[in-house]
């Protein structure tokens, strides 16, 4: 979605609020959200990724939003969208039917071990690679409405293939639990001069992680 | 002028803000919030917002309030930017490490015990006296949370988001940090498979010291590449 998540070149954003040291979580309800996010997360019950709702929220909103409030947004959406609460319930913060307990809460040994494991976005199945390393290719100029990982910054743009990371699920689908269409991840070397013209320094690059769906060969 | 504008802009979003504001996010109505006033950044209901989730998910035995304490505390107390340190102190006393890291960061990086979420794919990028590197996430948050631990509201601001990509020098440069012109670049914008880390130039003068006190000496900032480390 061209939404305003995807800041990547934007200007007149101001100075940035740079802070040498601060706390993990500024107030007791970020890490509340944070964690519910992981515990429910950890459930395997969510139907939907953490970003589409957080992309979803109106600009005006999100840039007034700190990050975590985003984050609440994003935790109801999802547990809505997952139907394991209803609006009515998140409005009334109480249970529409009595003994609604679904019993599934991790412990919380099981919820710290969750945050160590190595999670599988990454696939060991057989996708031949549609481009090799060295290979110039074009980002698409794409536009979906719906989660995407290709920046508009780099769409349309000509780079080259640095490096081929393996095969992974395809967030463009995997996020709405759409499909996985496993597929090589590649980064890709845009030049500063490909993105942004002839006012950027020559030998200055941007690399992005990007699938073989965005990429056509250059 | 830029500050005119912005503060004009800020006025209109602060506006339109308040029209909207707790019904569209699907917060709990807030008892004493039906007067008129101007919301600050954070509107003050958050907190009770937030608190009324989490009763409302105890309550249906979605999560559990001791397994929300143990996830907060792993981040506030156990993983954070001194796992990168050691990291990086370790790559610059054993060549051997530092190149196993450079090849393949994941696995170098779990020989010191360190994964997990949010980094299941690590790639390390080293900085040179040719080549200065700069993580980013424009589209979001994306960061090596095994190493570093959970990112600064700095890195999540739409200033540093929008502009590392575009102008990294004057970011660096509001940050401290002037480059040499003739040096390149390298913005690693993450997405969110791969997740980066910088290693960072060994500051001269430090032969004598072992890998603890080199640790001590590595900063968050210098692992994200908006700083060097100094002796």
């Amino acid at each position: 979605m061209n939404g305003i998540h995807d800041m990547g070149g934007m200007q007149d954003m101001g100075a940035i609020e740079y802070a040498k040291s601060e706390p993990v979580f500024h107030e007791v309800w970020e890490g509340r959200i944070y964690a519910m996010s992981y515990a429910v997360q950890g459930t395997g019950k969510l139907r939907l990724g953490l970003r589409p709702p957080m992309e979803a929220i109106p600009p005006g909103e999100y840039l007034r939003m700190s990050y975590y409030e985003r984050w609440i947004t994003s935790v109801t959406e999802r547990l809505v969208a997952s139907d394991l609460v209803t609006r009515a319930e998140i409005a009334s913060g109480r249970p529409e039917a009595p003994n609604a307990k679904t019993e599934v809460a991790l412990s919380p040994a099981a919820a710290v071990a969750a945050q160590f494991k190595i999670p599988a976005t990454r696939r060991n199945v057989p996708v031949a690679a549609r481009f090799q390393v060295g290979q110039p290719v074009r980002a698409r100029n794409i536009h979906p409405v719906t989660h995407t990982r290709l920046p508009r910054y780099a769409r349309g743009k000509a780079g080259k293939i640095e490096r081929d990371h393996g095969i992974f699920v395809f967030a463009d689908t995997s996020v709405y639990s759409a499909g996985e269409k496993p597929q090589h991840l590649y980064s890709v070397r845009f030049s500063a001069r490909e993105l942004w013209g002839d006012q950027a320094p020559a030998q200055d690059a941007v690399y992005l992680d990007l699938y073989d769906d965005y990429l056509e060969p250059a | 002028m830029t500050t005119t504008r912005r503060d004009l802009l800020t006025a209109a979003l602060t506006a339109a803000a308040g029209a909207t504001v707790a019904p569209e996010v699907g917060g709990a109505p807030v008892p004493d919030h039906d007067h008129e006033h101007d919301h600050p950044i954070v509107p003050s209901d958050v907190a009770l917002r937030v608190k009324a989730l989490e009763s409302l998910l105890v309550a249906k035995g979605l999560v559990d309030g001791p397994t929300l304490d143990a996830l907060v505390d792993t981040y506030e107390n156990k993983v954070g930017p001194r796992n990168g340190a050691r990291v990086v102190a370790h790559a610059w006393v054993d060549r051997e490490f530092k190149a196993r890291l450079l090849a393949d960061g994941t696995s170098a990086i779990g020989e010191l015990g360190y994964s997990g979420n949010q980094g299941a794919d690590i790639r390390v990028v080293e900085n040179t006296e040719k080549v200065h590197n700069l993580v980013v996430c424009t589209l979001c948050s994306c960061y090596p949370w095994p190493v570093l631990g959970l990112p600064p509201v700095w890195y999540k601001s739409a200033p540093y988001r929008s502009r590392a990509v575009i102008d990294p020098r004057s970011v660096l440069r509001e940050l401290g940090l002037e480059l040499p012109p003739d040096i390149e670049v390298r913005v690693w914008d993450s997405t969110a498979e791969q997740r980066y880390l910088v290693l960072p130039e060994r500051p001269a003068g430090t032969g004598q010291l072992g890998e603890d006190a080199l640790a001590a000496l590595v900063t968050r900032d210098a692992m994200i590449g908006v700083a060097k480390v100094e002796a």
